[in-house]
């Protein structure tokens, strides 16, 4: 079964279960931190460079990467699960649909962001009674949300409508917000944001120590050892999917009430896809995938730092594309080093005996 | 220990651990335990005999809650039970050690042991408490693992043990195994018996599934042996021999052991006895002379995982001779295989086949210069499972004449074939047409052997190709295997059943970590010697001893 010689390891989980702390650190950890230090520098020379642009890109670095962060936040929790989710693009259009619309017939963000979160809830649901509950195929039901959520919000978009109040502000965190660098790009930001965040750190916890965590762990694994020990894979399953799907209603609410500020058609624009490959390359941590998030956001960024100074003289269009080629190279780059195994029942569905 | 002996005492001992009392299971028209009835008591260790289909699985699946009995009665330490679960079997103290381990290969040995029943400190586990639990147990009962080791990091006999103390954690006083040494080495295998043995001092009882009567002559207290759904004899070592529990086991007299070299008659070793003393060389002298047919030099490979598996192997298999592979599965078996016969690709080495250079051949090419392939998984390599019994018995040769001309198959010939191939090779299927799938394991392997051995090979391939098969099917393969070899058929043969390489092997090359660490004569090695060159053991050592 196991073959000599070593066998291939997935850092995530091996951190997970070697609870004494740091053993030798891997190849792909000293790569993440020696691109972190770079990454640092770099950014710290620009900032003295140019303060302004720097703070600029930045702020739209973590603007970018909330978003992404979210989606793949429920991306990881359905597959750790061995549910694999497509529908997440969906699932951000159709919530950033409700919040937008309750927020603006209410006149309050809160109550949009209840019904960004609820949609959010009710299309993860929808996705774990198609691919958990019937067993139909994971890839469809997801795309059967994802054409759902397109053709609804399409057909009830009232082009008239506004959100009849400002978008979420920015809260400035204090003497936090003073920092140079960062101090406006990560403390001076509207609320949801700061739940993102926390989120990512307590999810992080979650998933990696608590017993919940490890429980979805072995029926993303191994479903049929986890139902020898008594856990209810199906319900497991129901109930990680449906609560994951909040997570993508927040990344919705976010993008209509706090990034954007209104609905407009397809707004979610690909970034449910993104977010997929941004938890693959966190490989499914949360903090690994916020990682990725601020490094695909930095792109976004930067590109529309360029357009806006008109810094090539090429067409807008072209510029428009940076993020998505980065993303090939850089997803082609990261199969030379290191892949990552999947879940080992990722994709199947389970069935009781 | 002694305080650990001593709340085992205190608890009120029951008499009948575990028993089913006239179990009755159908599935359908298949009846597959009818009024069966066996009894566990404490300290014991009950085997469960019978062939593939016997009623084993069935009978222990009702004992733990899986399946629920047509009619008859479940008891659990006295009592009267109805087990809607098997976690109200767990919850009796009934614990399951599975033959595919339940275990989460990429989580530590402590998680996987407490998995379901976690130590936690406000929703988060409690890892100390968990980790200090499990170094109890294994101490307790002589099961050493590293607990923080992950599970797919460990060897099987190790991940058997892991198996063992999740059910002990549960407070199991009762064990089922199930083919426990399935996938053990020889050694392995007498300290597992030796660990069984441990746990009945401390009053677990336990159900040992098995088909090796070795093992049950061995290890067992009480034995059952069920035959189509049925007991046909209960008894103990004492009272009976492995000849008179094959009897019981297969319903008419068998004999696996006694032919060695006798069906051989006119081919290689056919003047030697299984007694005779290592400097009758004559034969080998013999098959000396004969040509090469496979010659692999300084292969390697890699596994699935891009880790090497094979390394620089080399080996040859003259014509005549029946060359066996022993060694645990997972140390390269399957990748030198899949090299040889194309589905995998060499990194480096050469493989020659009748003198013609098959390195980096592609399957089709391989076959075509006289290979045939048993291969290791029948369901997923042997056979297409919706194709019928006749497309099946042409896969190997479908686009050649007779039976395609001009790029349409012809189905008279495709059928008239696969008649045949029913016929001589005994497989049982009510028609040609029917769905290869609806066969049963034996019949699948025959219709494979029947298709390998139908065209002109000089060199047959034969991976696992008695696995999971009844006693008469091994038999009926294994002297079909033995004519080829007699009629100069070059045979390779790569098992994990040290037995059956022993029975039909003239030479044996034990692989270890994707090398041959040894060529042994199957008549003047033992069984200990080959299985310590399996475990690792430097050649120089094993035959010291």
């Amino acid at each position: 079964m196991t073959a000599p010689g070593g066998a291939a390891t997935r850092p995530d989980l091996a951190l997970a279960s070697r609870d004494a702390g740091l053993r030798g650190w891997s190849p792909q950890r000293m790569w993440s931190v020696a691109g972190a230090v770079v990454l640092v520098a770099l950014v710290w020379g620009f900032y003295a460079w140019d303060g302004a642009q720097t703070t600029a890109v930045l702020g739209g670095t973590v603007r970018a990467a909330t978003l992404l962060v979210l989606g793949a936040m429920c991306g990881m929790i359905g597959e750790r699960s061995g549910i694999v989710n497509i529908g997440i693009e969906g699932q951000f259009l159709m919530s950033a649909f409700t919040a937008f619309t309750v927020a603006s017939m209410s006149g309050s963000l809160f109550l949009g962001v209840v019904a960004g979160v609820s949609t959010g809830l009710a299309m993860g649901w929808m996705l774990a009674a198609m691919s958990v509950g019937l067993r139909t195929d994971q890839i469809i039901a997801g795309t059967v949300l994802n054409i759902a959520a397109l053709g609804l919000t399409s057909f009830f978009y009232d082009r008239g409508r506004s959100l009849g109040q400002p978008k979420y502000q920015s809260i400035e965190l204090g003497p936090l917000a003073d920092l140079p660098v960062v101090g406006t790009a990560l403390f001076n930001r509207p609320p949801l944001t700061y739940l993102a965040l926390v989120l990512v750190v307590v999810l992080h916890v979650l998933l990696l120590r608590s017993v919940w965590g490890m429980r979805t762990t072995a029926i993303g694994e191994h479903p049929g050892a986890a139902a020898t020990v008594g856990i209810d894979v199906i319900r497991l399953r129901y109930w990680n999917v449906t609560l994951a799907g909040g997570l993508a209603g927040l990344g919705g609410a976010y993008l209509a009430l706090e990034s954007v500020g209104t609905f407009t058609r397809a707004m979610s624009g690909g970034r449910g896809f993104l977010a997929l490959a941004v938890m693959i390359f966190g490989r499914r941590t949360p903090l690994g995938a916020y990682a990725a998030a601020l490094f695909f956001g930095f792109t976004t960024a930067l590109q529309g730092q360029f357009q806006l100074n008109d810094t090539f003289d090429i067409p807008a269009q072209f510029v428009g594309m940076l993020p998505f080629v980065v993303t090939i190279i850089v997803v082609a780059a990261a199969g030379l080093f290191g892949r990552m195994r999947d879940p080992a029942a990722l994709g199947q569905p389970y069935e009781v005996r | 220990m002694a305080a650990a002996a001593e709340t085992v005492v205190s608890q009120a001992e029951p008499e009948v651990l575990l028993a089913g009392h006239g179990i009755t299971k159908r599935f359908g028209p298949v009846v597959a335990n009818d009024d069966v009835s066996v009894e566990l008591r404490p300290g014991r260790i009950l085997a469960l005999l019978g062939e593939n289909g016997a009623g084993k699985s069935t009978l222990v699946n009702v004992l733990f809650g899986l399946h629920r009995p047509d009619a008859g009665q479940v008891v659990i330490a006295d009592e009267n039970v109805e087990l809607s679960s098997p976690h109200d079997a767990i919850a009796r103290g009934v614990g399951m050690v599975h033959q595919h381990f339940q275990l989460v290969p990429p989580m530590s040995v402590v998680r996987n042991i407490v998995l379901g029943a976690e130590p936690r400190k406000l929703g988060m586990i409690d890892v100390a408490q968990a980790r200090r639990r499990v170094m109890d147990l294994a101490d307790r009962f002589g099961l050493h693992v590293d607990p923080d080791a992950a599970v797919e990091d460990l060897p099987v006999g190790a991940q058997q043990r892991v198996e063992i103390l999740k059910a002990l954690y549960r407070d199991a006083r009762v064990l089922i195994a199930d083919e426990p040494t399935a996938v053990l080495t020889p050694q392995e295998t007498d300290h597992l018996l030796g660990v069984l043995r441990g746990l009945t001092a401390q009053g677990v009882g336990i159900v040992f599934i098995t088909h090796k009567l070795r093992e049950v002559m061995a290890a067992a207290d009480d034995i059952v042996v069920l035959r189509e759904g049925k007991v046909v004899g209960t008894t103990t070592p004492a009272q009976t021999s492995e000849a008179a529990l094959a009897e019981l086991m297969v319903g008419r007299a068998v004999d696996l052991h006694g032919d060695r070299f006798e069906s051989g008659a006119t081919g290689v070793g056919s003047a030697v006895s299984t007694t005779a003393a290592p400097s009758d060389e004559a034969p080998i002298a013999e098959a000396g002379e004969r040509p090469v047919v496979l010659d692999i030099a300084g292969l390697c490979t890699d596994d699935d995982r891009g880790q090497r598996a094979v390394d620089e192997l080399s080996l040859t298999v003259r014509a005549g001779e029946i060359v066996g592979v022993a060694g645990v599965e997972g140390n390269g078996q399957r990748e030198l295989v899949e090299a040889i016969t194309g589905l995998r690709h060499a990194t480096a080495g050469t493989v020659s086949i009748s003198d013609r250079d098959a390195s980096g051949a592609r399957p089709r090419q391989v076959t075509v210069i006289g290979v045939g392939h048993i291969p290791e998984d029948r369901a997923k390599h042997g056979l297409i499972g919706s194709y019928s019994v006749a497309d099946n018995s042409v896969l190997n040769r479908y686009f050649k004449r007779p039976f395609a001309a001009g790029g349409m198959l012809r189905r008279d010939r495709i059928d008239s074939h696969a008649r045949d191939v029913v016929a001589t090779f005994d497989v049982r299927t009510p028609d040609v047409e029917s769905p290869a799938d609806s066969l049963s394991g034996g019949n699948k392997q025959k219709l494979i052997v029947g298709r390998e051995f139908s065209d002109e090979i000089d060199l047959l391939i034969a991976a696992q190709p008695t696995r999971g098969i009844d006693i008469g099917a091994i038999e009926f393969i294994w002297r079909r295997i033995r004519e080829r070899r007699d009629e100069g058929t070059a045979v390779l043969l790569v098992s994990a059943e040290l037995d059956e390489v022993l029975a039909l092997s003239d030479r044996v090359a034990v692989m270890y970590e994707g090398r041959i660490v040894a060529t042994v004569d199957p008549r003047s090695a033992t069984r200990e010697e080959i299985g310590l060159l399996m475990a690792g053991a430097a050649p120089g050592a094993a035959g010291g001893s």
